[in-house]
C-alpha cells in the first residue's frame, strides 16, 4: 500500500494510532536480540507506547514538560519519544557520548525532571548530573544490567514504568485517548540539540506540523511506502535519524530495524537489506576503502574482472540510472558486469535492495559519488540542517550530480542574500531555539526567512550549490564572490592533492598553495621512472608541477562554467615544500586549514604569488613529533595556470 | 556503591600441601571462600597461585589436606567432576579452539549440560537439535552479556588477545558455574581492556551471583574489585583479609617490596 495517512493524522501519536488501525499486523520495528530479529507490529508498538505514556503520566509528566531520552537505536527510544509526545511533553534526544557539562547545561535550561536512559553507563552519568541539576527526579532505564543494587529512589526500570502505566490505564479508561486528542500540530514535538562549536549548545524546537510536513514531502517525492526497510544506525538524538527512522516511518508506515550492537551494523545491514538509506560521505568512503583493500587481496582473475567491469560501470552505470540512452552492446556488458561484479558487490555492501540512498553533511568527492552510482545504487545528495527539519533540497531521480544538492523540495523557497548567504523559507523551519529568543531572532527574521549561515548559489537548472560557510566567503577586488573552501575542495578531490589553500580575499586574483599527496604522487612518479629523494624534492619536480597544473586547470574549467565563480579561477599556484601540519599550527586539530595563519606564516610566498615572481626562496621552521624543531628550505617555483572564458549567461 | 549479600562458606580449602618431587609448591594452605564474594589470590611469581587453582578444580591432587565444596569433602577432585559440580575456570594461557568460531567455542562450555549422545549430536537428530536450540539461547545471553555479538561467527584465532580472553570467560560462564576460577584474567591486557574485564567480573558476580576466585598480578585491580585477598609467597600463606588489611600487613609488604634494613 502506498497511500499516505489522512490529513487528520497530524501529530505523531495520531499517526501511530492510524497505522495500528490500518496496518496493525505489519512490522513497525525490529531489533536484533540474542542473534535473532525480534519484530513488533504497529499494533504492538501502539500498545507499548500507550503503556509508557500512561506510566509517564502516573509519574507526573505533564503537557509541555521536557523528557530527556539518551540511548542507542533501541525500540525504547522510539517508544518513549512517542509516549512523551502522546502526553504533549517534549522529548529531548541527547547524544550518548555527550560530556557531562554539556548535558548539565541542557538539563538545567530545559528544566528536565524526567530522563529515560539506556543502561548503567548513562544512569551513572545522569545521576551525577542530577546532583547538580536539582530538578531531575525520575530516571527510567532500559537495561537493568549492573543496576540491581542501586538504591537511589529516582531510579525505575522501563518495565516497571510500563506496569505502572497499564495499572493507571485500567483505572483511568479514556485517559490516553483524551491526551492524544489534546495534541495540536502546532505544538512542539521534539527538541534537538545543536553542538555549539562556540558557546553552549542550543535546543532546536520543532512542531509536529513541521516535522510531519517535511517527512511527508520527502516520502511523496521518493514514493516511499510501508514496504520500505530502514536500518537505524546513526545517533537517535540527531535530527536526521529522527526524520529517517521516526518521522518518515510514522508517515509512510515502514519498518525500522535496530542493529544488535554498534559493531554489527555492517552484518545487520546485509541481513536486512534496507531499501532506503542515509549515510554521511565518510561512511561511503570507508565502505569503498574496505572494498578496495579486499579487492587487492583477491586473486588476479578476480582483480582483473573487477577492474574491467568497474570501467564498464563508470561509462554506463550512471547513464542507465539517469535514464539516458545506452547502446545495446553497452547494456549487455553492463548486464554481465551486474551478474559477476556489481550484484555481488552490492550484496556485500548490504545495498542490494537500496532504492533511494542519500548523503549529506559535507561535500562528497565526485569519484566516490560516481562509484556508487555506477554500481546501480541510487545515491543522491540532499541539503538541510537541524533548523530546517532536514529536507530543503533533494536531487530528484535523473538530475543527480556530485556538486549540487538539487532543487528545493516542495514547499521550500530559497533566496541568496547579497552577501551570498542562503535564506530559506519552509514549513519545516524551527519554531525557536529553546529559551533563547536572541539566538532565534538572529537566524529567523520577522519576514519568515531563515538565515542558514551557508553560502550558496543557484545554478541555471535551479539546483542549489553549497559553497562555503557564509562567514568565510570573501570578495575579490572587483567585487566578485570568493569562496575559498569551495575551490580548495575541488582541488582536494584530486587524489594527487592533499591540502590546498586558496587566497584571494580583497585581492585582484585567486592564487593557490598546494600540498601534494605523497603516496599518490610518489606512485605516479615511480611508474614514470621519475627519481626523487624525498618530499621536498618530489614537490619541486617539473613533472609534478605539470601534473598539478593539469588539476588546477581542470578546476578552472569547472569554475568557468559558473557565472558567479568564473572570476575565482586560479591564476597562479605553487606547491609547498612541506606538508601542512597541525603541529605547526597550519591545520586545526580536525584538519581544517587555518587560512589566516598560513597567509601570515608564508607571507613571502603570498607576496611572490601576487608580485608576479617566477620563484621564491623560503626557509620554514618545522616541529618534529618529538618536540625538536628544524628548518626546511627550498626555492619554490611559481606557475601560471590557464584560465577559461566564463560560460555564457543563461538566457 | 554495590551492595551484595555475601553468604556462607561455599569452598573451604584445608591445610593443602602439594609438592612435585622435592619442590614444595604449596605448604599447608587453608582459606575459605564465601558464596557470592570475589576472592583474590595474589603473590609474586612462583608463589603457588596457579597450583592452588589447579588443586581446586582437580588438575593437581594435593598430597595433604582436603577441599570442602558445598559441604562435600574431597581430597582428589577430578576435573570433570569439578566442572560438573559447579566449578568453572579460565586459563592464563588461553585454551580455546583457535579454528572454531566464538559461538562454537562458547557452545563447548555448554556441552557439559547437554544430555544427548555424541552420535545424536553428530547426526543432528531431533532431540539433539532441540537441545542445541535450547542451549544456544543461553549461549546467546552470554554473548550479549560479554558484548561480543560482532564476533559471533569469527574464528577465535583471528581475534585480538583481549577479546580471546573474553571468549575464554564466556566459555566458562556458559557452564553456569557456582564458583568461577579466573587465572590471571587481566594478564597482557592494556588499560582499557583491563577496565572492561573488571567490569565484566563485577557484573558476573552481580548478575549471576557467581562466586569468583581470581589470581592476579595487578595489585591495583585486585584491591579494587576483591572482597577478601589471600597472599601466598613461596607456597606459604602469608596474609589473608580485606584489601585494606592485606595492604597494611607487614608480612605482605615484606614479600612484595623486600625488607628495609
Amino acid at each position: 500500500m502506498s497511500s499516505m495517512p489522512p490529513e487528520s493524522a497530524d501529530t505523531f501519536p495520531r499517526l501511530l494510532l492510524h497505522h495500528a488501525k490500518v496496518r496493525g499486523d505489519r512490522p513497525a520495528i525490529r531489533e536484533k536480540d540474542l542473534g535473532i530479529w525480534q519484530t513488533w507490529t504497529w499494533s504492538q508498538v501502539a500498545a507499548e507506547v500507550r503503556a509508557l505514556a500512561c506510566g509517564l503520566a502516573e509519574q507526573g509528566v505533564r503537557r509541555g514538560d521536557r523528557v530527556a531520552i539518551i540511548g542507542a537505536n533501541r525500540p525504547f527510544v522510539t517508544w518513549t519519544t512517542a509516549a512523551a509526545q502522546s502526553l504533549g511533553a517534549i522529548p529531548v534526544g541527547l547524544y550518548q557520548d555527550a560530556i557531562a557539562s554539556e548535558l548539565l547545561y541542557i538539563f538545567q535550561t530545559a528544566e528536565i525532571r524526567h530522563a529515560v536512559v539506556e543502561d548503567q553507563e548513562q544512569v551513572d552519568k545522569v545521576l551525577e548530573i542530577g546532583q547538580e541539576a536539582a530538578l531531575l527526579k525520575h530516571i527510567y532505564y532500559d537495561d537493568p544490567r549492573g543496576l540491581r543494587h542501586y538504591t537511589q529512589p529516582e531510579l525505575m526500570s522501563i518495565e516497571k514504568l510500563k506496569e505502572a502505566g497499564r495499572a493507571f490505564d485500567a483505572k483511568n479508561p479514556g485517559f490516553y485517548e483524551a491526551e492524544v486528542a489534546k495534541g495540536r500540530p502546532e505544538d512542539p514535538a521534539a527538541m534537538f540539540t545543536t553542538s555549539g562549536t562556540t558557546g553552549n549548545p542550543k535546543g532546536v524546537v520543532h512542531t509536529h506540523g513541521a516535522l510531519i510536513d517535511r517527512a511527508r514531502v520527502a516520502c511523496e517525492m521518493e514514493r516511499l511506502t510501508d514496504a520500505e526497510e530502514v536500518l537505524a544506525y546513526l545517533p537517535p538524538a540527531w535530527i536526521g535519524q529522527n526524520i529517517f527512522s521516526y518521522a518518515q516511518a510514522l508517515v509512510a508506515g515502514f519498518c525500522v530495524n535496530c542493529p544488535e550492537a554498534a559493531g554489527t551494523v555492517t552484518a545487520d545491514m546485509r541481513e536486512i537489506g534496507p531499501t532506503y538509506y542515509f549515510a554521511p560521505p565518510r561512511v561511503y568512503e570507508n565502505l569503498l576503502t574496505s572494498v578496495t583493500i579486499r579487492m587487492e587481496d583477491a586473486s588476479s582473475i578476480k582483480r582483473r574482472m573487477f577492474k574491467y567491469f568497474m570501467g564498464v560501470a563508470e561509462r554506463v552505470g550512471g547513464r542507465l540510472l539517469d535514464g539516458k540512452p545506452v547502446s545495446p552492446g553497452e547494456r549487455l556488458l553492463y548486464w554481465l558486469g551486474d551478474l559477476f561484479v556489481y550484484g555481488p558487490l552490492r550484496n556485500a555492501l548490504g545495498m542490494s535492495r537500496v532504492r533511494v540512498s542519500y548523503t549529506a553533511g559535507e561535500a562528497i568527492g565526485p569519484d566516490l559519488f560516481r562509484f556508487y552510482r555506477s554500481l546501480g545504487i541510487n545515491l543522491k545528495q540532499l541539503y538541510g540542517s537541524t533548523e530546517t527539519a532536514v529536507f530543503v533540497c533533494v536531487q530528484p531521480d535523473g538530475q543527480v550530480s556530485a556538486d549540487t544538492v538539487g532543487p528545493p523540495v516542495a514547499g521550500v523557497e530559497l533566496r541568496i542574500a547579497d552577501n551570498g548567504e542562503l535564506l530559506i523559507k519552509s514549513p519545516g523551519l524551527l519554531k525557536e531555539y529553546y529559551k533563547n529568543p536572541a539566538a532565534t531572532a538572529e537566524v529567523l527574521t520577522n519576514d519568515g526567512w531563515y538565515h542558514s549561515g551557508d553560502a550558496g548559489i543557484i545554478d541555471h537548472d535551479g539546483h542549489l550549490r553549497i559553497i562555503d560557510r557564509a562567514k568565510d566567503v570573501g570578495r575579490l577586488a572587483n567585487g566578485a564572490m570568493f569562496a575559498p573552501k569551495y575551490i580548495e575542495n575541488k582541488l582536494k578531490f584530486f587524489p594527487f592533492i592533499k591540502e590546498a589553500v586558496a587566497l584571494g580575499d580583497r585581492r585582484e586574483m585567486v592564487c593557490a598553495m598546494i600540498n601534494i599527496e605523497m603516496e599518490a604522487v610518489g606512485n605516479w612518479a615511480e611508474k614514470r621512472g621519475i627519481v626523487y629523494s624525498g618530499y621536498v624534492d618530489l614537490a619541486s619536480q617539473a613533472a609534478v608541477y605539470d601534473l598539478i597544473r593539469e588539476c588546477v586547470e581542470k578546476v578552472n574549467a569547472d569554475l568557468a562554467q559558473e557565472e558567479k565563480l568564473a572570476d575565482s579561477q586560479i591564476r597562479r599556484f605553487l606547491i609547498l615544500h612541506k606538508e601542512l601540519d597541525a603541529d605547526d599550527g597550519e591545520l586545526t586539530r580536525t584538519s581544517k586549514v587555518r587560512r589566516g595563519f598560513i597567509g601570515e606564516k608564508y607571507a613571502v610566498l603570498v607576496d611572490a604569488l601576487y608580485g608576479g615572481r617566477a620563484e621564491q626562496y623560503i626557509e620554514t621552521q618545522v616541529k618534529f613529533e618529538d618536540g625538536r624543531t628544524g628548518k626546511v628550505s627550498a626555492t619554490l617555483e611559481i606557475m601560471d595556470a590557464k584560465t577559461f572564458a566564463p560560460a555564457r549567461k543563461a538566457a | 556503591m554495590r551492595q551484595r549479600k555475601i553468604g556462607e562458606v561455599i569452598l573451604d580449602v584445608r591445610n593443602i600441601s602439594l609438592s612435585f618431587g622435592g619442590v614444595k609448591a604449596l605448604q599447608g594452605i587453608s582459606f575459605d571462600v564465601r558464596e557470592h564474594e570475589v576472592r583474590a589470590i595474589i603473590g609474586p611469581n612462583g608463589a603457588g597461585k596457579s597450583s592452588m587453582l589447579n588443586c581446586i578444580n582437580g588438575v593437581y591432587h594435593p598430597q595433604e589436606g582436603e577441599i570442602v565444596f558445598r559441604g562435600e569433602v574431597r581430597r582428589d577432585m577430578d576435573t570433570h567432576h569439578a566442572a560438573e559440580s559447579g566449578i568453572g575456570r579460565t586459563f592464563q594461557n588461553l585454551a580455546l579452539f583457535k579454528g572454531m568460531s566464538v559461538l562454537d567455542n562458547i557452545m563447548t562450555g555448554r556441552n557439559l549440560r547437554m544430555k544427548t549422545g555424541i552420535l545424536a549430536q553428530a547426526l543432528h537428530l531431533g532431540p539433539a537439535r532441540a537441545e542445541e536450540l535450547r542451549e544456544r539461547e543461553f549461549v546467546e545471553h552470554v554473548i550479549d552479556f560479554l558484548e561480543i555479538q560482532a564476533y559471533r561467527k569469527t574464528p577465535v584465532g583471528r581475534l585480538p588477545y583481549g577479546l580471546q580472553k573474553r571468549v575464554d570467560l564466556g566459555r566458562a560462564l556458559a557452564a553456569q558455574p557456582q564458583v568461577l576460577l579466573l587465572d590471571e584474567p587481566m594478564a597482557g591486557m592494556n588499560l582499557e581492556e583491563k577496565q572492561d574485564m573488571c567490569r565484566f567480573v563485577l557484573d558476573i558476580n552481580d548478575e549471576f551471583g557467581t562466586t569468583i576466585v581470581l589470581i592476579e598480578h595487578d595489585m591495583g585491580v585486585v584491591m579494587d574489585i576483591s572482597d577478601r585477598v589471600v597472599v601466598l609467597d613461596y607456597g606459604k600463606k602469608i596474609g589473608d583479609g580485606t584489601p585494606d588489611e592485606v595492604r597494611n600487613d607487614p608480612e605482605v609488604i615484606k614479600a612484595y617490596l623486600g625488607v628495609s634494613h
